[in-house]
């Protein structure tokens, strides 16, 4: 299991929390809230060690799009990097809702 | 109607009911809740999971895969718990059983105060998680007790959908409720079919036969055989329709005794079988099924 943190700038503020996701099999959970500071923060649970540089790829892809300030927890039970995107993807979208 | 205008009709029905099955737990509670009263208590941002899983190596989810929800049911007060089997098996950890256990027993509580409250479990588990061993066993058997102590006030109604279905511990939380609603899909017992193959070995049983497997544990032979009092195809809607029926067809003044409460009957069921033939899913609910009639 590894833990694994990154920090990002961030454009506007945002307001809601949303969860999506679980921790089964090829699956994760995001859990989305607004950020205590002005920047976005993630941190990663992983069951799966050594893929530190694909999450850093894959967030760092995600958040060239999305600039809204929150702290992001994901437990990951072994997504590929598609899966964790569409979960991303979903909490986002859930946020306009 | 014709065969094929028959034919096609089912088939649309088919097509647009909604499946419990593949709804997720929080999602399964909001479909049985008179809509727009979801509340949720101990949910995945206060964070309370198992502190044993990651010191095992092993990711922990936010609600320790047990969404507990107040909301109403024909705008009575209920309470839901609902446990997430695609999370380690749907296990009982000392996390997950303890918030069971524990709004159960706040649902005593305030029933013993005279404020009833519905209360509805959504079964999907493999029963104890192994990694949390006797901690989980605990909560398992404080769940037992508060069922049995709050079904003398209400009706106590479980639901097992599939696809985990209900195993080891909480097969007997199942069998402890008033009222048990299962889908084809479900399957109940103690054991679950790969434990008996690994135990016993794939001549006793063979895990990978799945007719084999439902004809003997799955829900139409539970509900056949007397072990389950409703069963419905994996419709959302109707599953949310049975558990309001559980609650109106049990009358809170005069229930009808509860399975665990005819013991003698349940002797004579099993003294019926005669273990020296041979048994299967049929010829069980041949030689039960005139002793079931009331």
């Amino acid at each position: 299991m590894e833990k694994i943190q990154y920090d990002y700038s961030a454009q506007h503020t945002v307001k809601q929390r949303v969860h999506v996701g679980v921790v089964g099999s090829g699956d994760l959970e995001v859990l989305l809230e607004p950020s205590p500071d002005a920047r976005t923060h993630v941190l990663v649970n992983t069951s799966v060690d050594g893929f530190e540089a694909i999450w850093k790829n894959v967030l760092d892809r995600f958040f060239a799009r999305f600039h809204g300030a929150v702290s992001i927890e994901i437990n990951d039970f072994g997504a590929t990097p598609g899966t964790v995107m569409l979960r991303l993807a979903q909490a986002v979208e859930a946020l306009r809702v | 109607m014709n065969p094929d205008a028959a034919s096609r009709a089912g088939y649309r029905r088919f097509l647009e009911r909604r499946s419990f099955i593949e709804m997720s737990a929080r999602e399964r509670v909001r479909a049985v809740l008179d809509p727009g009263t979801f509340r949720e208590m101990l949910g995945p941002f206060d964070r309370i999971k198992s502190p044993w899983l990651p010191l095992q190596g092993i990711v922990a989810q936010a609600d320790d895969g047990v969404v507990l929800a107040r909301g109403t049911l024909q705008a009575k007060p209920a309470l839901i718990a609902a446990i997430e089997g695609t999370y380690q098996g749907g296990s009982m950890g000392e996390v997950s059983g303890a918030k069971i256990a524990g709004a159960l027993e706040l649902a005593l509580d305030d029933c013993a105060q005279g404020r009833l409250i519905l209360p509805v479990l959504l079964f999907e588990t493999g029963g104890v998680r192994l990694q949390e061993a006797n901690l989980g066993l605990a909560a398992i058997a404080e769940i037992h007790a508060a069922i049995v102590a709050l079904r003398r006030y209400v009706p106590v109604v479980g639901v097992i959908a599939g696809m985990v279905g209900c195993f080891g511990g909480m097969s007997l939380a199942a069998a402890l409720c008033s009222q048990l609603i299962v889908t084809p899909q479900a399957r109940l017992g103690m054991n679950g079919p790969e434990v008996i193959e690994q135990e016993a070995g794939i001549e006793e049983l063979d895990a990978a036969d799945r007719g084999l497997i439902w004809s003997l544990i799955g829900g139409e032979q539970r509900y056949a055989t007397g072990f389950a009092d409703d069963l419905l195809e994996d419709d959302a809607d109707a599953i949310a329709a049975a558990v309001r029926k559980a609650f109106s067809t049990a009358p809170v003044s005069t229930p009808a005794p509860t399975r665990s409460r005819q013991v003698e009957r349940y002797r004579e069921l099993l003294r019926s079988i005669d273990p020296n033939q041979p048994l299967d899913g049929e010829s069980l609910r041949r030689l039960w099924q005139p002793r079931l009639m009331p």
